[in-house]
């Protein structure tokens, strides 16, 4: 039995096709792209070894760091409403009628892919047409904003068909993790006359809490490298007032074919999620985590 | 929450409790409302953009948001799949979907099975190298890929496409399948071991198929992933015959500026599919998102 399930050949026939994919398209690229951004170079011309000077003009690039402040604002905004999601889920998670329905409507839009999903708030958005604007209208409002024209309000407007299409996932994730909880648990509290919301805090949010590191992490990263909807919607417009990191480093590298800076940019991201994942995984460390199963 | 639930209230004087569960009456009408509020929400732009894919140019602009017009024009969806190339890029979708998901699912079973099954001293550190895989931007790879895609003849073919996508979706994959091999008894293998049964054999004749309704989940979840991944299609393909449907609905939308019934056609045709998905297989899906994120 010891022999046959440790055998080599099996283990690296099976092992290696996915992992040599991986390496190959995933980890050697990423490789490649910290070397590329040591780099001057168009992608067609000899590539010039600059050593840190793409770095050393990213740290000066007043517009890196606006799109960079752009990312970490979705990336703490998104913290933030996982709180709001979690409510949610506890109350699903209670005895409410049709929970299950619920649950898969807030998740339709997480189906979507965000070219649907933009286009189709490019036209909510819609100054003279779009819903919004004409309920507006419809309250009495005089003048109307242009929503993504406008750059004060072009982040807010841009953050919004981003919860509506996560919200979903993140309550249904919540929702997993508190049906998961042995009913014993909780009712032994409620017998000790612990209300709702001491049920809800002290007893369901700590055995859940695994959970929540994750769905943090997920937040935070997915915020980091956002893209599809912000380049569809906006392409970082206007006048860059919504460019985040990953729509910054793409028009550096394929649309002024600065493949050095844009490489520089790419390896920051990545430098930036990995590190975003430690840390949030060291602040949100417990001691020793509940085991309830 | 549901403090009319017996045990707390028992314990209080008779009329104090009937207050409280009138009080409780009411707090749990409001939070109905507000969960079908953001029921609503969560469905209107959705029901809007049917009705706006049913009218006219002229209706659009005439016509309340969400009233529809007699006549319903069915005819935009005919018109943006006969003019345009959305038949092709549908295909084109449709196959490198199919291809993709086929071949994530099938390697990550194999790699899933020696991750949990097999004894080998490098496990832990493979197992490393496909959870932080799930932590990598896309964005920090695309110009390599881009430019040895390039050296490989492989830009603007559809392969680069389904190689990028088998690979960037293996981690997630792993992850939804370890639980369920993790959970595999022993003894299936004890017995085939006794019964002199090879280890492909006993892979591929017992332990694949008995894995195949966590293998169904970790497919839908991969098929919502490709059918909408727009960057490696926008970076990687030129040819409009030869894009899916993400990136084709983005341009072919770009022409019809002003044509809001073109648009909203176009916009449906390209999520039914993903919709008639969801209506089916709605619990597989919901099984399969918990899944892939909590058994981290």
């Amino acid at each position: 039995m010891e022999k046959v399930m440790s055998n080599k050949g099996v283990i690296a026939l099976y092992v290696l096709p996915a992992l040599l994919l991986l390496l190959g398209v995933v980890y050697v690229p990423i490789v490649l792209t910290g070397y590329y951004g040591l780099n001057d170079w168009d992608g067609i011309g000899r590539m010039t070894f600059i050593g840190l000077r793409n770095y050393e003009r990213l740290l000066s690039d007043d517009v890196f760091w606006s799109s960079a402040g752009h990312s970490f604002l979705f990336a703490l905004l998104s913290t933030v409403f996982l709180a709001l999601y979690m409510a949610v889920a506890l109350v699903l998670s209670g005895r409410i009628k049709g929970a299950q329905l619920l649950r898969k409507i807030y998740l339709i839009p997480m189906l979507l892919s965000s070219v649907a999903i933009a286009q189709l708030w490019l036209k909510v958005y819609h100054p003279t047409n779009g819903i919004l604007n004409g309920l507006l209208e419809s309250l009495g409002a005089e003048e109307t904003p242009d929503w993504l024209a406008d750059p004060a309000i072009v982040l807010g407007a841009l953050f919004v068909p981003i919860l509506w299409q996560y919200a979903g996932f993140y309550i249904l994730i919540y929702y997993a993790a508190l049906k998961n909880i042995p009913a014993s648990l909780t009712e032994a509290a409620r017998i000790d006359g612990a209300n709702s919301w001491q049920v809800a805090l002290r007893i369901k949010l700590p055995l859940v809490w695994e959970v929540v590191k994750v769905t943090i992490v997920l937040a935070v990263v997915g915020s980091l490298k956002y893209f599809d909807l912000i380049y569809v919607m906006t392409d970082g417009g206007p006048n860059q007032a919504s460019e985040v990191m990953a729509s910054y480093m793409y028009h550096k590298a394929f649309r002024e074919f600065n493949y050095g800076y844009g490489s520089a940019i790419g390896f920051f991201l990545l430098i930036v999620c990995l590190a975003a994942t430690w840390i949030i995984r060291r602040l949100t460390a417990t001691k020793d985590p509940i085991q309830y199963s | 929450m549901t403090t009319s639930s017996s045990p707390p209230a028992a314990r209080l004087r008779p009329n104090e409790a009937a207050g409280r569960s009138v009080f409780a009456g009411v707090g749990r009408g409001l939070l109905y409302v507000v969960l079908i509020a953001a029921a609503v929400l969560q469905l209107l732009p959705l029901v809007w953009l049917l009705f706006f894919s049913l009218k006219n140019s002229q209706e659009v602009f005439s016509l309340p948001a969400f009233a529809l017009p007699k006549h319903l024009r069915w005819e935009n969806y005919e018109n943006v799949w006969s003019q345009g190339n959305i038949g092709r890029y549908f295909f084109n979708s449709v196959w490198i979907t199919a291809a993709s998901v086929a071949l994530t699912v099938l390697l990550a079973s194999f790699v899933t099975f020696a991750l949990t099954r097999m004894r080998w001293k490098l496990r832990p550190a493979v197992l490393g190298l496909f959870m932080i895989g799930m932590m990598i931007p896309v964005h920090s790879t695309l110009i390599p890929l881009f430019l040895l895609f390039q050296k490989l003849r492989l830009i603007d073919n559809q392969a680069s496409l389904i190689v990028s996508y088998t690979a960037f979706n293996l981690p997630i994959t792993i992850m939804i399948l370890l639980g369920f091999y993790v959970a595999l008894p022993r003894e299936i293998e004890e017995a085939a071991v006794m019964d002199g049964c090879g280890v492909n054999r006993m892979f591929l004749r017992i332990v694949l198929p008995m894995t195949g309704s966590v293998a169904v989940t970790a497919a839908i979840i991969n098929m919502i992933y490709n059918w909408n991944e727009f960057i490696f299609v926008n970076t990687f393909i030129n040819s409009d015959s030869l894009k899916t449907l993400t990136v084709g609905v983005q341009n072919f939308v770009g022409q019809y500026m002003a044509n809001w019934g073109a648009i909203g056609a176009t916009l449906m045709i390209s999520i039914l599919p993903i919709l008639i998905v969801f209506f089916l297989l709605s619990n597989r899906i919901v099984e399969g998102i918990a899944a892939g994120s909590v058994k981290g």
